[in-house]
């Protein structure tokens, strides 16, 4: 199969183009850029004018609910969405059920996805067995299985001595640490950021200092066992600047943040929003601007969706008793070329955000260079659309940004030169 | 995208009762004058006007209650409605899920209002957006979030034995961060606009971020009496003790406990009141409780008549002058 992508403004960061060009795939890994190969005689073009091309998104974390609560979602049906989001790779936490702290759950979960053929998904292991925080998870068996990383997804490991040894273990096998900065005593019963909104509306608080303590305890850590850790969806423009300011001082950490930490705030919980229930909570104004400045600074490496699809019971009970999460995998890339529009960040930083800046922390390359897997997300920059509940196609409705209208579609997903979505077509159906 | 306020209709008249924030000095003012209006039913010798006759009110308790759950009920009986007690033990059932479930099926029966009680927050405006356009919801307590059928009688209270509200100094001890009363009661009070509105309690107790809310916060229990025309006493609950709130009720007592000896410093005609129940000996001493300046069962008894007026008034059957008595 050869493909030609023709006239479309070419973004890839990693190799540090933008230009517009023709984009040659062969054989699913890319063939060439500006001209054509010699003999090239394409079986399919797309003529990309006026839209861009770019690498295929990378995704740091998405729940997809399978194995465990298939009921809800299932790989399938969230790759499906993923790939209509021009998401190509993304990356499960561990805290599936059963948990992934043996090779067979990394096994059935890449065994999935490639059955579903629509992205390619990297799992997280285990840090503790179980998430307990108490014993190490075999960490070898599960980097020889093909994890990217450990984690203990946001189950807290509040034993200082276990986290301390599990950091030095994971640093023996090479595998970067995923973390999830929460101290479990100050965000215990909380369910909103403890601050103005929160005392008015009577919802149990979690203090910044829930972030800030976590991250302080961990980056000592991390100093200490010389493990490469990175911090997963932070909240508090605090402890980004504790990240910060540990990075300048030579330390091995990045830190990604969840798109709709950059838009949205406790105000937004307006009267008890249940679909603004998020965990870490939605902070203060001058929390979400912190990291938007922080991502524009490189401070902050990647945006990532947050991917948590429920049912939509889970949404319909009160506010604290209702489920965290959004369904984002369809938002990330329309939210993050909102922030280029409101001037947070180039295009091409921000292309680079969720492509080679979140590869890089699962040691993958993302990049449209010759030889590469043709991993391709295309773009309409101009097209406008409306996030409703009936298109989403991910099995999650959940959104506080259902109604919002976007500037920026995606219109094809290739994953290793194979079509996994294209806007003119109906939504593939689940085999 | 800012919703239109749930609680009132497109003429911004009051649909439901949720919480007092949001509603306008006169909407308030109303509320109270109507319930003036019906300070009379429970003396007549027969206690009950037509108003809601017909009309099916169900009290939908989620969290144990006895005097909210009597009072609405006799304020339901005595405007003829016909009551419908609901009451869920929270513990037996997986919280959230009951709600709706129980919402589900009485959205089925031909009920006119839910009287709501939950343990947690937003719980009766999580019931007022998916009640038939029909059916009104009073709140009668929701988590830490609002009481405003309590701050309303307590208004009523206050304007009974105080006249006015512009003058007064008000003063509100104890466990706010945990307290839908006080928050109620906050708003209730500034928007009323008295003189000066003060929050008194050890810093467990009080949020920083409650200054946001209008009031002064004071963690010395005589500097903030000082001078108060009106002193509010909230209960504090057992619980307190086991999380790393407070070291003892002994202690708490000795602090900020209303005693003669720490009323001195209030005016001479302050009023001390308290939304019950009473633990005597802990927030307050029987001396004070029992005494000349309490008006706790003054409250007790406005609540009917403020209730009365709350569910006449979101069915739209508030009574013409002269109706009433």
């Amino acid at each position: 199969m050869k493909l030609s992508i023709l006239n479309g403004r070419v973004i890839d960061p990693a190799n540090g183009v933008d230009r517009v060009a023709d984009l040659f795939v062969v054989k699913g890994r890319i063939a060439a850029l500006g001209t054509a190969p010699d003999g090239f005689v394409a079986d399919r073009s797309i003529d990309a004018s006026g839209q861009l091309v770019c690498p295929g998104l990378v995704d740091l974390r998405a729940r997809l609910r399978e194995p465990g609560q298939e009921n809800t979602a299932t790989i399938a049906s969230e790759t499906r969405a993923a790939a209509a989001g021009g998401i190509t790779t993304l990356v499960s936490p561990p805290d599936t059920d059963p948990v992934v702290d043996n090779p067979a759950v990394v096994d059935l979960i890449r065994h999935r996805a490639a059955q579903a053929g629509f992205a390619r998904v990297m799992s997280l292991g285990a840090l503790t067995q179980g998430l307990a925080g108490k014993t190490l998870a075999e960490m070898h068996a599960l980097k020889t299985a093909g994890c990217v990383g450990v984690g203990n997804g946001q189950r807290a490991v509040s034993n200082t001595e276990v986290m301390r040894r599990a950091m030095e273990y994971a640093a023996t096998q090479g595998l970067p640490v995923f973390l999830h900065a929460e101290d479990p005593w100050l965000a215990e019963g909380g369910c909103a950021h403890e601050g103005a909104v929160s005392v008015r509306l009577g919802l149990p608080g979690i203090p910044e200092a829930a972030e800030t303590i976590a991250v302080a305890r961990d980056l000592q850590l991390i100093e200490q066992t010389g493990v490469r850790a990175h911090f997963c969806g932070l909240s508090s423009v605090r402890a980004v600047q504790m990240i910060a300011r540990a990075r300048f001082d030579g330390l091995p950490v990045t830190a990604d943040v969840a798109a709709h930490q950059l838009f949205l705030t406790d105000m937004d919980i307006g009267y008890f929003d249940s679909q603004c229930h998020v965990r870490p909570p939605l902070r203060s104004q001058r929390d979400r601007d912190g990291l938007r400045q922080a991502l524009a600074d490189g401070s902050i490496d990647a945006i990532c969706s947050d991917h948590q699809p429920h049912d939509t019971d889970a949404k319909l009970a009160p506010f604290p008793a209702s489920e965290p999460g959004i369904s984002a995998l369809e938002t990330l890339l329309p939210l993050t070329l909102r922030l280029v529009d409101e001037g947070v960040l180039g295009l091409s930083e921000a292309i680079a955000r969720l492509t080679s800046g979140p590869a890089q922390i699962i040691g993958r390359d993302a990049g449209l260079a010759v030889g590469e897997i043709a991993d391709v997300c295309i773009v309409d920059p101009e097209q406008y659309h409306e996030l409703s509940a009936a298109t989403m196609v991910s099995h999650g409705h959940n959104s506080p940004f259902l109604g919002w209208e976007f500037k920026g579609r995606v219109t094809h997903t290739l994953l290793g030169g194979r079509e996994t979505f294209c806007v003119d077509k109906p939504i593939q159906p689940l085999t | 995208m800012r919703r239109r306020d749930l609680q009132l209709d497109a003429q911004g008249r009051l649909r439901h009762l949720l919480t007092i924030e949001g509603l306008k000095r006169q909407q308030i003012v109303d509320i109270l004058d109507t319930a003036e209006s019906f300070i009379g039913v429970g003396d007549q010798p027969v206690r009950k006007i037509p108003l809601l006759r017909g009309k099916t009110v169900v009290n939908l308790f989620f969290e144990a209650s006895t005097r909210t759950l009597t009072t609405f009920e006799l304020a339901a009986k005595r405007l003829s409605a016909d009551v419908l007690k609901i009451n869920i033990n929270t513990s037996a059932t997986v919280k959230g899920e009951s709600l709706l479930d129980m919402l589900r099926n009485l959205e089925a029966m031909h009920c006119d209002m839910f009287v709501v009680r939950h343990g947690d927050s937003g719980a009766a405006h999580l019931i007022a957006q998916h009640v038939a356009p029909h059916i009104s919801v009073v709140n009668a307590g929701d988590g830490r979030h609002a009481h405003p059928t309590q701050a309303l009688l307590d208004m009523f209270t206050i304007r009974q034995q105080k006249g006015e509200f512009a003058p007064l100094t008000v003063a509100i001890v104890g466990d706010i961060l945990h307290s839908r009363v006080a928050r109620s009661q906050i708003h209730a009070l500034t928007t009323l606009g008295v003189s000066e509105l003060r929050v008194v309690a050890p810093k467990t107790l009080l949020p920083d971020a409650v200054q946001g809310l209008g009031v002064h916060v004071f963690h010395d229990l005589r500097e903030g009496l000082r001078d108060a025309d009106v002193v509010i006493m909230l209960r504090l609950q057992k619980e307190r003790m086991q999380g790393a709130m407070l070291p003892s009720e002994h202690e708490y007592f000795q602090t900020f406990g209303l005693t003669e000896d720490s009323l001195a410093v209030a005016r001479d005609d302050a009023i001390v009141m308290h939304p019950g129940p009473i633990n005597r000996g802990v927030e307050i001493s029987s001396e004070v409780a029992d005494g000349p300046r309490s008006v706790i069962l003054q409250q007790v008894s406005n609540g009917i008549a403020v209730r009365m007026a709350v569910m006449s008034m979101v069915l739209g059957r508030a009574p013409v002058d002269g109706e009433a008595g």
